[in-house]
């Protein structure tokens, strides 16, 4: 039997690094878009202050790459080092968009980063401006493979299992291409991502500019980091909107956790804005809601009802049952692979295969399993409400306070007056980190929302870890922690140094701080 | 599907080894670069250069690595699961040392302070010295064969440790690895540099070139005594994939029988051979760029020659021979196969033509001058 100390450990590792990772992430993709279009308008007007917006802004983009790649191998190797059992499953499908985010994304995105910086000298205006796009281009397709193989997850669709091989096998690979979920978070997440990126600039600009310091570099990044930060704000909401009903139709888990929905309400639902939950009597003791909207985002009409928690728990539970049979027939099987009636058993049963593995938490054999452990089974399929609840409003919240904030710095772009606007300087200073905590959130949301499984339906997290010890564990988690924290003192100290110094760091000579050599 | 289950899998194979080769030579050259750095370098400006000739391209080239895992990973996905997992310590060890290059490269020159750039340096040999070390240790334990089992369900168990990996003829296979790697290195940094870091490489390509040969030529010579595994049932190369359906024998000399019985596959040795001689006498002449061509071809058969001796084994287990992992039974559905081959055709071809480019737009010595004048910029 698998401890559960190894598999808490092991999701403790997977989500401190990948939500590490997930620092750094959201900013290259958003940042080298910001790249792009400010080399444009330098290629277009000729004008040298362009130029050297985007070889800064390039500078500060660049000390975070690095630690993108770096925390981003981590993730490479920890599906194999801390999910093996996962990795054999579902490798034959999961496998496949990862190699190809390297093949098709990855290469390109590395290649054309080391002649994004030391390319200047040496190509043409358009070749650059061209090797800014390939980087962008790569970055972004990158997020899209990944999301792919991470849709796939909460949506496990063009696959099948085996029980010769013992896995899932890939049986439409343009249904996991076009997997719905993984469009929705595709565009979600690098909209996200444009958002961070946009903030950023704007936030170290209304610093230059409070300041009054570097002003006409910091009033054009600021105009530039306003336009695509509220047109990418509106994206985020509007697609994320978007996520919400995919979200409902394959997931209607995460919807009734994420939204503290205990009964299944008539149609269409009220969205509950705040409510306090009480997990022990699976009720919320108060609420404020709004009527009509949930039944609208989730389901796209007025007439559909979305389950409620035990509406869901119930169901499960039949399924878990269906599950049992799976199970005892894959033994079956798997012991003789001749015996015809437990492969027609199996058959039969096989959609809840995932359900009935989710009690090896709790037994090795099947033939063990009481009413008692059923209804657990049962009720593990539901993830935690409370952390999922005020997870998805903190980034609803933040989502929408950023946005009010670009929709004000471009109105005051237009209007010229921004510069001699302190109180919204200030706010825009004061929103830096925003984007981060609403990323953070959202991933969270995504991730823990999808418990007690690694593949939804399919195969249950308390099953996918390695066999390792937990001392093993231990000692990984450690060393993960004191070169991460490492790690994030070199980096923030770099990117303030930069920061601070501003556009002075390039050393052309035409900005303050010209004298510190970098 | 359009090519058959038994060639898509022996292509796989071939395939695997096209992107672990690929690594060796172009990851493997900045590694080499990185781990002679605090040595050819003997003061700031000689290290800058020297971390400038690969400044431009070390992230590119580490995405060798990055899709080879991933190629593993969705071809022989049992593969990755129990190697990765087996070899816990010695791939965090990899791991850990591979986060020394992207903040080394980029961080170091960005302060000007001696003690923060010389811990970036040793941090950047750290990154190249210790994966090539570890990868040949690995391999000079796939040649062992490693303790593992499966339970029924295909769950992988390995019960050796961390200091077990450090045998002698593992370690014997590190050096190997290493001396390939800065041998490698060295001579791609003649081939971008003049002067004294010119002359010292020169020096290190003889040193690390000899210690590869010599090496190469002991671990052959042991190998004859290991115990190697051979497949005693008959095989179906079409059958869906199931590592627990056959039987291994495990004897001393197995790993001999692919040169015995199909004796063209003598040549990869040879390769091996000529290709690292080759590279030693064009270097010494100072033909450089000839020189790193025929290094990359010794590389080839070097790894090469580890997976022609033990095919059709990936993993052979010490504990469960049966169990093992081969070409045939650890494999992706046909399905995916077929997918990850074409993406490949498609891909790498493009992949090369763009990396070849940037190398041609960023070609020519890298001086001490042009380090002074891109101060701000250069690493």
């Amino acid at each position: 039997m698998i401890s559960e100390q190894l598999v808490d450990l092991s999701r403790l590792q997977f989500a401190a690094t990948a939500m590490y990772h997930f620092l750094f992430v959201p900013l290259t993709i958003g940042m080298t878009w910001i790249l792009v279009i400010m080399e444009s308008v330098y290629v277009m007007t000729g004008l040298p202050i362009y130029k050297d917006m985007t070889r800064f802004w390039g500078k500060l983009f660049g000390i975070n790459f690095a630690l993108g790649v770096t925390t981003g191998l981590t993730l490479e190797f920890q599906f194999g080092t801390n999910w093996a059992y996962y990795s054999h499953y579902v490798g034959d499908i999961f496998g496949a968009p990862l190699a190809i985010e390297g093949l098709m994304a990855f290469f390109l995105e590395s290649t054309f980063i080391g002649l994004f910086f030391f390319g200047w000298n040496r190509l043409s205006r358009k070749q650059h401006l061209l090797v800014t796009l390939m980087m962008a281009v790569g970055t972004n397709l990158s997020a899209l493979w990944i999301l792919i193989a991470n849709g796939w997850m909460q949506n496990p669709v063009g696959a099948a299992f085996s029980a010769t091989t013992m896995r899932m096998e890939m049986v439409d690979f343009w249904a996991v291409v076009f997997n719905p979920d993984a469009q929705a978070k595709f565009v979600h997440t690098v909209s996200a991502g444009y958002v961070t990126g946009a903030m950023f600039v704007l936030s170290i600009s209304a610093w230059y500019l409070l300041r009054g310091r570097d002003v006409a570099f910091a009033k054009r990044s600021f105009r530039i980091a306003a336009a695509f930060g509220l047109a990418s704000a509106l994206s985020v909401i509007v697609l994320g909107d978007e996520s919400g009903y995919t979200i409902g139709e394959a997931q209607q888990t995460k919807m009734a956790a994420m939204e503290a929905m205990w009964e299944t309400e008539p149609a269409p639902a009220g969205l509950k804005l705040i409510a306090g939950i009480n997990e022990a009597e699976m009720k919320n003791d108060w609420e404020i809601e709004i009527p009509w909207v949930l039944g609208l985002i989730g389901t796209r009409s007025l007439d559909k009802q979305l389950p409620g928690i035990k509406e869901i728990i119930a169901h499960n539970r039949e399924r878990v049952l269906s599950g049992i049979e799976a199970v005892k027939a894959l033994d079956r099987v798997r012991s003789n692979p001749q015996d015809a009636a437990a492969k027609a058993t199996l058959l039969e049963h096989q959609p809840d295969l995932g359900f009935g593995l989710l009690l090896r938490k709790y037994v090795t054999s099947m033939d063990e399993v009481t009413p008692e452990l059923i209804d657990r089974a049962a009720a593990d399929t539901i993830p935690r409400v409370t952390p999922l609840f005020w997870g998805f409003r903190l980034m609803v919240a933040l989502g929408f306070a950023m946005a009010a904030l670009f929709a004000l710095a471009l109105w005051y772009s237009i209007k010229g007056s921004f510069a001699t606007k302190p109180w919204l300087l200030r706010w825009a200073l004061w929103s830096l980190t925003m984007p981060w905590i609403a990323c953070e959130m959202g991933w969270f949301v995504a991730e823990y929302g999808r418990q007690p499984w690694t593949i939804y339906g399919v195969l249950p997290t308390h099953l996918s870890v390695s066999t390792l010890s937990v001392e093993s564990l231990y000692g990984s988690l450690a060393g993960f922690i004191g070169f991460y924290t490492l790690l994030l003192i070199v980096e923030m100290y770099l990117m303030v140094k930069f920061a601070r110094q501003g556009p002075g760091s390039l050393g052309t000579g035409r900005y303050l701080n010209e004298t510190a050599h970098a | 599907m359009i090519i058959d289950y038994p060639t898509l899998k022996l292509i796989w194979w071939l395939l695997v080894g096209v992107l672990l080769i690929g690594f060796a030579i172009m990851d493997g050259h900045d590694m080499g670069v990185g781990t002679l750095l605090p040595f050819v370098g003997k003061n700031d400006v000689e290290r800058r250069v020297i971390i400038n000739t690969v400044g431009p391209h070390w992230d590119g080239n580490q995405v060798w690595f990055v899709t080879g895992g991933g190629a593993i990973f969705a071809a022989w996905p049992l593969v990755y699961a129990t190697a990765f997992s087996g070899f816990y310590w010695a791939m965090l060890a990899v791991l850990w040392a591979l986060f020394f290059r992207p903040v080394g490269f980029d961080y170091r020159s960005k302060i000007d302070n001696p003690s923060w750039r010389s811990t970036w340096d040793w941090g950047l040999f750290v990154g190249g010295a210790v994966p090539p070390l570890i990868f040949g240790v690995a391999f000079g334990n796939l040649l062992q064969g490693v303790p593992f089992h499966f339970d029924n369900n295909l769950m992988s168990y390995y019960t050796g440790s961390f200091w077990g990996l450090l045998n002698p003829f593992a370690l014997l296979c590190g050096v190997v690895s290493t001396a390939m790697i800065t041998f490698h290195g060295a001579i791609y940094l003649m081939h971008r540099t003049e002067g004294d870091i010119y002359r010292r490489s020169r020096v290190a390509v003889m040193l690390f070139g000899a210690l590869l040969l010599i090496g190469f030529s002991l671990a052959g010579v042991w190998l004859q005594w290991i115990p190697g595994y051979a497949i005693s049932s008959v095989i179906d190369p079409a059958a869906l994939p199931d590592p627990l359906a056959k039987q291994v024998v495990r004897e001393a000399g197995a790993w001999m029988h692919n040169y015995q019985t199909q004796p063209a596959t003598l040549a990869v040795p040879i390769l091996a051979y000529l290709g690292i001689i080759a590279a030693l006498l064009l270097a010494a002449k100072g033909r450089t760029l000839a020189a790193f061509v025929a290094s990359s071809i010794g590389i080839t058969g070097v790894i090469g020659t580890a997976g022609v001796s033990m095919f059709p084994f990936i993993l052979p287990s010490s504990t469960a021979p049966n169990a093992s992992l081969t070409v045939w039974d650890s494999v992706s559905s046909h399905l995916t196969l077929t997918i990850m081959f074409f993406a490949t055709l498609i891909f790498m071809p493009i992949i090369i033509a763009y990396t070849s480019w940037a190398y041609k737009v960023m070609s020519g010595k890298v001086t001490a001058a042009y380090v002074r004048e891109n101060s701000h910029s250069a690493y």
